[in-house]
């Protein structure tokens, strides 16, 4: 196991955003949570990245409870988030945010080619665009750059907030692709997506997130049949 | 057709630069410096200021202004953090110099250390427990801090409240210069020293791993701290960088006006560093450079006309906040930041 959150409770002030959720990702999966606005989600992930703090319940990666390490040495310990809206640095280069990616790594100049080919690799499109600053991409290379930029802290899991937020469906389909492709690498995925459709179909399983609690873990496959599934997130005849 | 833009300063500056070879480069610096170290004996040309004895307005407000304005620029142009207290370093440094230039015997070159010492202690105090809010929070503490600070000073005993301390030392003579009252050029030769250590300094940081932590914070908080920066240090360096600079322009300040009082570090000195920085452009030190120098110079050139000069002050700013509201000399325009919104999500 390798990613476990154990009866999760975390606020905003006095409002309680998670009522106690308990997800568990293992090596090698891709996991997904889906739900609508507010469900609690994007808190979820900035949690785990360790964005927002606990209030109580655990997180455990590698068997290890890491709720007070602070957002920053999590990196070190292998998770990486491609943040909500992308989250680049728009005044620096393509080349410049994916180093950025490697700013906590101790041998980062003898892996930065190397990584830098793999991310080029999986996306092409970064390597036309090295010179050009974040904040002129476009929102679909916005989001590769955003994944290749995670990519490069060499993630043991990979958090991926939204990744088809603002895209057209032809760049979605291109993600999603990307996303699975990552996943055979060895990378274990935590993918939070309101587009149900596209995120059931590439995840092996998937929680259902309402109103700061989980009403439905399953695997993806099935809940992509599930009638009420369907008729709640994927929308009639979605899935033909 | 492509309307080419004179007004880009900053563009026709750095082409020239890395056009030059390194001699050319050295070249270019030395003569600056040169002729900057020979402004003091430009008094009797038009850059003469009415009433105020033009080598004194040199050294404050210009060269003062310009060390602050530095050193300020690391803490809001560099990690982009708004601080509205500013003046409390240049306070702490200052009194330092005061309190122990008049009960020890030490002089001002050994007092230094300390002023900055203290600066910095104090950053790193103020630092810790609020670097953690953001924008405008940040400001609102930092707005306090700075007014504790004067008022502690206003209303205690060992600063003599209002009435503040006279009979500060000056500094010792370096060698055959010798520091005076009525001819203050060394002290400007000592500014514009000190000047050039803290460029140095900002410019050594800025192309190294700090600069790249800072510049990414002030782009994206959250995106920073996911690639694995420590924000919170690398912004408590920053704040506390800015804090020694200012520490280190108030000791020395001290030791030139050899009176100091609570009334000198209130919050309209933070406001007026504030549009020193974003005056001359926010980020970029030569921008900042020029703004303070201007800011500090013009009330003083144009002191003739009385008090109709701070409307004139005013005016100058609004005029030139509307025509290039990046500033004088803007920093490098892919570097310009898209502001990210705190978003509570």
């Amino acid at each position: 196991m390798r990613l476990e959150i154990k009866d999760l409770h975390v606020h905003y002030g006095k409002i309680e955003a998670i009522k106690g959720i308990s997800v568990v990702v293992n090596e090698g999966e891709i996991v997904t949570l889906i739900g609508a606005n507010g469900a609690g989600k994007t808190t979820t992930l900035k949690t785990i990245s360790g964005l927002r703090k606990v209030t109580s319940g655990a997180i455990i990666f590698d068997g290890q409870d890491i709720s007070n390490v602070p957002a920053h040495e999590r990196v070190d310990l292998g998770i990486s988030q491609a943040p909500e809206g992308r989250g680049i640095f728009p005044g620096m280069t393509v080349l410049e945010n994916l180093e950025m990616g490697k700013f906590h790594r101790k041998n980062r100049k003898a892996e930065m080619d190397e990584d830098l080919d793999k991310v080029y690799t999986l996306f092409p499109r970064l390597k036309e665009r090295v010179g050009q600053a974040g904040g002129t991409l476009s929102g679909g290379e916005q989001q590769m750059l955003a994944i290749g930029r995670a990519l490069m802290a060499r993630p043991k899991v990979l958090l991926l907030d939204e990744p088809s937020m603002g895209l057209a469906p032809q760049m979605i389909a291109n993600i999603f692709r990307i996303i699975t492709e990552i996943n055979k690498t060895g990378v274990t995925i935590l993918l939070v997506e309101q587009n149900a459709q596209q995120a059931l179909q590439r995840a092996h399983r998937a929680y259902i997130l309402e109103t700061g609690n989980v009403v439905k873990e399953a695997k993806a496959s099935d809940l992509l049949n599930d009638p009420a599934v369907r008729e709640a997130y994927l929308g009639t005849g979605a899935h033909s | 057709m492509k309307i080419r833009n004179y007004w880009n300063l900053r563009d026709w500056g750095a082409g020239i630069w890395e056009r030059a070879n390194r001699p050319k480069r050295v070249a270019i610096a030395i003569s600056t410096i040169i002729l900057v170290a020979l402004l003091p004996f430009a008094g009797a040309s038009f850059l003469a200021t009415p009433i105020a004895a033009y080598d004194a307005v040199l050294v404050y407000p210009v060269g003062v202004f310009v060390l602050m304005a530095l050193g300020l620029n690391i803490v809001v142009g560099k990690s982009g953090m708004l601080d509205l207290g500013y003046v409390a370093f240049f306070a702490i440094g200052a009194y330092t110099m005061a309190l122990m230039g008049t009960h020890t015997g030490l002089n001002t070159w050994e007092i230094m250390p300390f002023g900055i010492g203290f600066a910095m202690l104090a950053g790193v105090l103020l630092g810790l427990p609020t670097l953690r809010l953001r924008g405008d929070y940040l400001a609102i503490v930092t707005l306090g801090f700075g007014e504790i600070v004067r008022l502690v000073v206003l209303n205690s005993t060992w600063s003599k409240g209002p009435n503040g301390i006279a009979n500060i030392p000056m500094p010792p003579n370096i060698g055959p210069l010798k520091f005076k009252l009525e001819d203050q050029k060394v002290f400007f030769w000592v500014v514009v020293t000190m000047i050039l250590l803290t460029i140095w300094m900002i410019r050594r940081l800025s192309i190294r791993r700090p600069g790249r932590a800072w510049e990414a914070i002030r782009q994206d908080e959250d995106a920073a701290e996911l690639m694995g920066i420590p924000t919170l240090k690398y912004k408590i360096w920053s704040f506390t960088l800015g804090a020694a600079v200012g520490g280190a322009a108030g000791v020395l300040f001290a030791s030139k006006n050899l009176f100091i009082a609570p009334e000198m570090f209130s919050l309209n000195v933070s406001i007026l560093i504030l549009s020193c920085v974003v005056f001359g452009g926010i980020g970029n030190i030569w921008g900042v450079v020029i703004g303070a120098a201007i800011l500090g110079y013009l009330p003083e050139r144009i002191r003739f006309i009385s008090d109709a000069r701070l409307l004139v002050f005013g005016l100058v700013l609004v005029i030139v906040m509307n025509f290039r509201p990046d500033g004088l000399l803007p920093r490098k325009k892919r570097e310009k930041a898209i502001v990210k919104k705190e978003v509570n999500a």
